[in-house]
């Protein structure tokens, strides 16, 4: 197709290891195709690397249809880069001009160990969820769908904090590194859900402090996560998990522990 | 000469076949389920799912997955919807109905009696994905909302906006990771695996590479289930993630286990057409689409105008015009071969002449943009993204492209393989969908065989097996780690002149024109001169630059393109044998009136092919097929 073709000159982060030591690498990247995905537009960059016998530029990817929540990592310092509620394997070309110097660099995080070049070890957000991000609810013997029945306006809401995608650039885009976009996320669907309820407060202490633990930083409601989130997740979500924090700590009980008697 | 393939099909009626498995089936009582522990390769829907079930009920399962988090499966982008058998619209589904229509979807090529338990289960599944938070779309009244699919002409796709797939993975790797809080799951990321250990001709364990170190690990355990997914990257411009493999699979073909209908591929009608020759994947566009979506093209050849001047009296709106009954809900296979038809006659749209429209216009006027947005605006906005166009203000293009396979490891209805402790669930195995899968019925399955299937079989499988310990030192495992260790030197030291990519992307070529949409005799002996060829030039000239000991991309994927083009050419093989059209298996040769013409007294069987040795010819098994309930007959949906 003869769309336009541009040329850029790309910085980017280059890392062997966890323990190595990084810095900025130039590269050309040339006669890119204004359709081509950013991500299309690295594979030939490696191309020409692995041609030249260099290795090719490391960064994590899969579906390239913005789902898995796979890819990311910052350009020109914007978490997925320059378009609104875009991850990078949706962000295409036409949004670039000809001539421009762009930087990339991975997601900065302590609770995101670099792994190579533009790849992070963003494990702990698994963590997080193994920690009470669930409903415990053994497979086989469930009720019938529509005998809990959820109001249109929560189950859309609940859909809209669902729709997280965990791919961590609102970690990367937070001065703090905070994960309380993702986390509040997930505590907002469930909370919201009647199937939440009855780990309702367990969760949001058990999620909150597997956060603290990751080694997150707090969140001071700056916003920047909302702005690089690809889902569009809302700061709402955050304000909710205060929320369910605090009602949660303060009538916290202590477990019992009797046995049955028989 | 074919060694019988025992499908273990219960006997007694349809409705009765899972009951009295399930009755039948041995069991393990829970002191002793703590003993036992089983191994889960890959954690979409079907790997998650059961990692979770198998987990709750008190084995020690290990999980792998090659991603970060097992979160990314490729599962979440199945986009539309999954079907179940409640009946909640009262428009005449049931069981019974959903079995029929998967059966006819899958042009008689699949088996009835699994056929027949997923759509008894299918109903479950729903229950359990609500009652764990899946936030399905709902009515005003809080009930349950349903769309229809291609396929079928009753409401019973359930969905979670566009992002169906996505919302009930994340349920089931919840579920999974409440498991792994819990200690009965072990999750091990960034693994894949490159080998199936055998001890005494079971399947006992499986030999790993973890991606971010290179380190080769060996794990033990009493079954082996493979959930690893499809194969259409063999294409290599398919609606697949691009770390979508056939290695897991592939290995465990080597070790024994049949591969069934590896020609059965699915081409999904809707998906962006390709842009240009850099492009790296193809975008699907919900089926679920065609709901609201009018498929059309120009009548006149040629014709360049704007869609949006070309007056509706000069337009063909082929799939309502061919098939009344179903219109743009016609299966996959039928509507991406009607839309080739239209581009071999020169009607195709966009510069390069292989797409067709897919137009909302009617569908805004009738609901409002509003609704529309509601239903389908995350897909809108994506379609944006890639094309640049407005979705709302001219109609999509759109183009068939490969996207689901059929074909996989062979199974009996138990879900074992033909090596004892080797079980395969959802895409990887081949028993459900036939030789077409109707839309919304992937997630029914990966989910029925995961949740449902899986541990009362696994259950079976153990309570009936007599299980030597064994540990990851055995003999066997060395073996199989020198084995592995053996490949990756072999494919470090060629440093040849040409990359991975390229071969991937040659093989692809070859795979789309010679057994793609539409497959002849004469191409698919010259795809089998051509294979071999490139083969042999990739083991002498591929170059895997960096170092096997650490992170090494360029490594993953030159092995698993090592296998594509091995299954590459069984699928040529395939393709040539079976003498007939049926599904997305179309030869040129046996059609009528460009339908598929199935040959039933001939080819009414799955073909299992048994792995001989590198560079032998596999033998081909055949499993004949019954149809007791759904009488064979020619699809129509006109």
């Amino acid at each position: 197709m003869a769309g336009k073709l541009l040329n850029l000159t790309l910085k980017v982060w280059r890392q062997k290891g966890p323990k190595d030591q990084g810095g900025f690498v130039e590269y050309q990247a040339k006669n890119v195709s204004e359709d081509a995905s950013f991500l299309e537009m690295l594979d030939a960059v490696n191309e020409e690397l692995i041609s030249k016998g260099d290795e090719p530029i490391a960064f994590d990817h899969d579906c390239r249809e913005g789902i898995c929540g796979s890819c990311g990592f910052v350009i020109d310092g914007e978490a997925h880069g320059r378009l609104r509620s875009t991850t990078v394997c949706q962000l295409h070309m036409r949004n670039f001009d000809d001539g421009e110097v762009l930087t990339l660099e991975p997601w900065r995080a302590q609770a995101f160990p670099v792994i190579k070049d533009l790849m992070v070890n963003r494990s702990a957000l698994d963590r997080i969820i193994s920690a009470g991000g669930y409903i415990s609810e053994n497979a086989g013997n469930a009720v019938d769908a529509n005998s809990i029945l959820v109001p249109k306006a929560d189950a859309d809401e609940a859909m809209s904090s669902a729709t997280c995608i965990g791919c961590g650039a609102c970690v990367a885009a937070c001065k703090n590194a905070s994960a309380a976009l993702f986390t509040s996320a997930k505590i907002s669907h469930m909370a919201l859900l009647p199937q939440g309820q009855v780990e309702r407060k367990e969760r949001a202490i058990k999620m909150v402090g597997a956060m603290d633990a990751e080694g997150f930083g707090s969140c001071t409601t700056t916003g920047a996560c909302e702005v690089a989130c690809p889902k569009d997740i809302s700061l709402t979500n955050i304000s909710r998990m205060n929320r369910e924090f605090f009602v949660a700590s303060a009538t916290q009980r202590p477990k019992h522990k009797d046995g049955g008697a028989g | 000469m074919s060694k019988k393939l025992d499908s273990k099909i219960p006997s007694g009626p349809i409705e009765k076949k899972w009951e009295s498995s399930k009755f039948n089936y041995k069991l393990v009582n829970p002191a002793n389920k703590r003993k036992h522990s089983v191994i889960v390769v890959g954690t979409g829907l079907a790997g998650a799912s059961a990692a979770a079930s198998l987990g709750e009920l008190g084995y020690k399962v290990k999980a792998f997955c090659i991603h970060d988090s097992p979160r990314r499966a490729h599962s979440v982008a199945a986009q539309g919807g999954i079907n179940a058998a409640k009946n909640y619209q009262n428009d005449g589904d049931s069981t019974y109905r959903l079995f029929y229509d998967t059966v006819k979807g899958g042009d008689f090529r699949a088996r009835e009696a699994n056929v027949f338990r997923l759509a008894e289960v299918s109903a479950n599944i729903i229950d359990q994905m609500v009652a764990q938070g899946v936030p399905f779309a709902r009515e005003y009244g809080g009930t349950l909302a349903n769309r229809s699919f291609g396929g079928a002409q009753v409401s019973r796709t359930f969905y979670a906006r566009g992002q169906t797939g996505q919302q009930l993975l994340l349920g089931a790797y919840s579920e999974m990771m409440r498991q792994v809080d819990a200690g009965t799951v072990e999750l091990r990321t960034r693994r894949e695996m490159l080998d199936l250990v055998m001890i005494d001709g079971k399947a006992r364990g499986i030999v790993v590479r973890n991606l971010n170190t290179g380190e080769i690990e060996s794990h033990e355990a009493d079954a082996v289930i493979i959930a690893s997914g499809g194969y259409s990257n063999v294409f290599f411009l398919s609606t697949n993630a691009m770390n979508c493999a056939v290695t897991a699979a592939w290995k465990a073909h080597k070790r024994g286990a049949y591969f069934a209908n590896p020609c059965f591929t699915q081409i999904h009608p809707t998906c962006i057409p390709v842009h240009g020759e850099n492009q790296s994947k193809l975008t699907l566009m919900s089926e679920s689409l065609r709901n609201d979506g009018r498929v059309w093209v120009p009548k006149a050849q040629g014709d360049k105008r704007h869609p949006n001047e070309i007056p509706e009296n000069e337009r063909d709106y082929y799939l309502e015009r061919v098939y009344p009954s179903f219109g743009n809900l016609a299966p996959r296979d039928v509507a991406s071969r009607q839309a080739k038809y239209r581009c071999d006659e020169g009607r195709g749209v966009n510069e390069t002449g292989k797409a067709v429209y897919l137009d909302f216009k009617d569908a805004i006027q009738r609901l409002g943009v509003d609704k529309i947005s509601e239903r389908y605006g995350n897909l809108f906005e994506m379609y944006e993204k890639i094309t640049g166009d407005n979705p709302y203000k001219m109609p999509m293009m759109i183009y068939p492209a490969p996207h689901y396979t059929m074909g996989g490891l062979w199974v009996d209805y138990n879900l074992e393989s033909t090596i004892p402790g080797l079980f395969v669930a959802g895409e990887a195995n081949f028993s459900d969908h036939g030789a077409n899968r109707l839309g919304a019925s992937a997630l029914m399955q990966g989910l029925a065989d995961g949740y449902f299937v899986l541990p009362s079989t696994i259950g079976n499988y153990i309570g009936g097996t007599k299980l030597e310990k064994v540990s990851a030192t055995h003999d066997a495992f060395k073996a199989a780690e020198d084995g592995v260790k053996k490949e990756i030197q072999k494919l470090m030291s060629i440093q040849g002149n040409r990359t991975v990519d390229s071969f991937h992307k040659e093989l692809g070529h070859i795979m789309w024109e010679y057994c793609g949409m539409a497959r002849n005799e004469q191409g698919l002996k010259k795809a089998l001169e051509l294979i071999p060829k490139l083969k042999e030039e990739f083991w002498q000239n591929v170059r895997v630059p960096g170092d096997a000991n650490y992170l090494n991309v360029e490594l993953e994927k030159a092995g698993r393109v090592a296998d594509f083009i091995e299954l590459g050419e069984l699928m040529c093989r395939d393709a040539l044998e079976r003498k007939e059209s049926c599904g997305g298996h179309y030869r040129e040769e046996y059609q009528i009136d460009g339908e598929a013409k199935r040959d039933d007294a001939n080819f009414c069987h799955v073909a299992a092919w048994e792995y001989n040795g590198d560079g032998v010819p596999e033998t081909r098994h055949t499993e004949e097929l019954q149809f007791e309930n759904v009488h064979l007959a020619t699809r129509s949906y006109k």
